[in-house]
């Protein structure tokens, strides 16, 4: 089975003439949860949106190599790209809800695909908050503004929405970084959840984050892949030096 | 302790904050003064009446009342989509070098004299009127009261067209900015969700946009009430108030511009002034419940805001 297979090969990404990702030949594990962490500036967020192509439209973008889902190139110029963004679910690091209902941010995806009818659609929305463990707290105000959620909520709410396409990859892009740790808790608990049948990347550069909630490590330096590994053995014994550097705090 | 400078500026700005009111205040006397003898006169028949005949003494500007409405209405239906659909293809879809080019002739449609529209809309846009649409009209004519009667070029819908791109470049203008505005998580979260290019604006882009837009519509709504040589130029000036767009009409700012010069006598100069005080009632209405809708929906969001 290839579904959520998620592998990138000789991926580089510039913008202009700065180089945000170097040859990067990553294979993305299905049903498990991918930690991307490294220094600030050092290609995360493009390394992600290089999956779901949302920089496509930058001026000055040139990419090269491929980023491949199953068996399909998504890099192909062919590629239906709303179509991979059903595929591909992207939470950002501010949550960034629509100024409408709970209900009307779930359901958005979905409409988007084409279902209209209702009971079908409070089907999918009650599922997805489920899924995002955020259910049991609106219920009771699904026609509520999503704003006057508190932000935890709100960024579950995110995670909902994506979910909602039944997406086959969970990209997250240091979801948690403004959110306190109870609020953070209850995400990495979700993901541990939404793992049984998703391919999670989860960006951060929290440390921490990654050794408690993710089943692999990369390391990313200068838009360059250090290494991945299982997560234990990636803290416990990396391989390369500027990798320990970075877990040693000898690195910003 | 408070210097000098500190004075003066507070001086200065308090002067300069008191000025607007005061010339408001200042405007508006002098002209229920003047208006006053023809408000006591001809009262509510001012409005009524639609027979303006300084010969015989009668002043009904009913039918400018009507036509500064209808056109500044009409204008401001055509612009309004119009402007937005340039904004969202200046800023959303052309590519920079495009949409400079966009944005700068949108800009300079503004700077154009309002004379030199009216000589356009007298040499160029009536004449192509009266040979190319309104012929093609006539049928519908039969059907629909708005576009029936004789029409022989000067009229409220030339007026009203000529309005429109008077008025395009302050619609264009705002939705551009509020457009460009709208932050990008907001784009972002429609795209990544799977909405196509348009999906996004339909959804994200101009649902964020609206309040600004709203607002540069009203503001496109006051400049078309006021303005006047252009308007004067094409509306065919007469008080007339049939129920087609393809007559002549007149404008409260055109009977102004026309008469005030040659005022035959102190009840025709009241009656002005009263048609004067009129159009400031008007564009003062109109802006105020134009403000207190932008308001209305903008508080519906700022609410929102404070509780989160
Ligand atoms: N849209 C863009 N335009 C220009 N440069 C960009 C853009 N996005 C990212 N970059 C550059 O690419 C590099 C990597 O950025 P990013 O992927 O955001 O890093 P990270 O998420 O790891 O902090 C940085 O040097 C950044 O300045
Ligand atoms: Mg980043």
């Amino acid at each position: 089975m290839t579904q959520g297979r998620l592998s990138t090969v000789g991926l580089t990404v510039a913008f202009g003439d700065r180089t945000a990702l170097r040859d990067v030949s990553l294979v993305v594990p299905p049903r498990a949860i991918t930690a991307v962490m490294g220094p600030s500036g050092c290609g995360k967020t493009t390394l992600l949106r290089a999956v779901n192509r949302l920089d496509d439209g930058v001026p000055g973008m040139v990419r090269t190599g491929e980023v491949r889902l199953g068996d399909e190139e998504v890099t192909a110029p062919a590629t239906d790209v709303a179509g991979l963004r059903r595929r591909v679910g992207m939470v950002f690091q501010r949550w960034n809800p629509f100024p409408r209902s709970v209900f009307e941010n779930v359901a958005y995806g979905p409409r988007l695909a084409g279902l209209r009818d209702l009971a079908d659609l409070r089907g999918v929305v009650e599922s997805s908050l489920r899924k995002a463990a955020l259910w049991e707290e609106v219920r009771d105000r699904l026609d509520a503004d999503a704003r006057t959620l508190s932000g935890g909520q709100q960024q579950r709410l995110c995670i909902a929405r994506a979910l909602a396409n039944a997406p086959e990859v969970l990209l997250l892009d240091e979801p948690c970084s403004a959110l306190d740790p109870g609020a953070t808790r209850r995400i990495e608990e979700l993901l541990f959840e939404l793992r049984a049948d998703l391919t999670i990347i989860l960006v951060t550069h929290n440390l921490q984050q990654a050794a408690r909630a993710s089943d692999y490590t990369a390391y990313l330096d200068a838009g360059r892949l250090v290494e991945v590994a299982p997560t234990r053995l990636l803290f416990t014994n990396p391989q390369d030096p500027r990798t320990e550097a970075y877990l040693t705090g000898r690195v910003a | 302790m408070i210097g000098a400078g500190d004075r003066a500026w507070r001086a200065t700005t308090g002067l300069a904050a008191a000025v607007i009111p005061a010339a408001l205040l200042l405007v508006t006397v002098v002209l229920v003064v003047g208006a006053w003898p023809a408000l006591a006169d001809a009262g509510p028949g001012l409005v009524a009446s639609r027979t303006w005949d300084p010969g015989r003494g009668t002043f009904g500007a009913g039918a400018a009342l009507v036509g500064t409405l209808l056109t500044s209405l009409l204008a401001v239906l055509v612009a309004a989509p119009l402007g937005v659909a340039t904004a969202v293809v200046t800023v959303e879809l052309a590519g920079p070098r495009l949409s400079r080019v966009l944005a700068a002739l949108s800009d300079l449609l503004a700077a154009v004299p309002s004379i030199v529209y009216g000589l356009w809309g007298a040499a160029v846009l009536v004449p192509l009127l009266r040979s190319e649409l309104f012929p093609r009209l006539k049928p519908l004519g039969r059907v629909i009261p708005l576009l029936a009667g004789p029409a022989y070029g000067p009229s409220l819908l030339a007026a009203a067209l000529l309005l429109a791109l008077m008025i395009l470049p302050y619609v264009t203008a705002v939705s551009r900015e509020v457009i460009a505005a709208v932050p990008r998580s907001q784009r972002e979260a429609a795209l990544a969700l799977g909405a196509t290019r348009w999906e996004m604006l339909r959804d994200a882009v101009l649902p964020g946009a609206r309040h600004g837009i709203l607002g540069g519509v009203a503001l496109a709504l006051g400049r078309a009430l006021g303005e006047t040589m252009a308007v004067t130029m094409v509306i065919g000036n007469r008080h007339d108030l049939s129920w087609s767009l393809l007559s002549p009409g007149y404008t409260l700012s055109s009977l102004l511009a026309n008469e005030f010069g040659e005022a035959s006598g102190d009840r025709h100069l009241a009656a002005l002034m009263a048609v004067a005080l009129l159009l400031l009632v008007v564009t003062l209405l109109v802006n105020a419940v134009a403000r207190g809708l932008v308001r209305s929906v903008r508080s519906g969001r700022s609410s929102l805001e404070v509780a989160r």
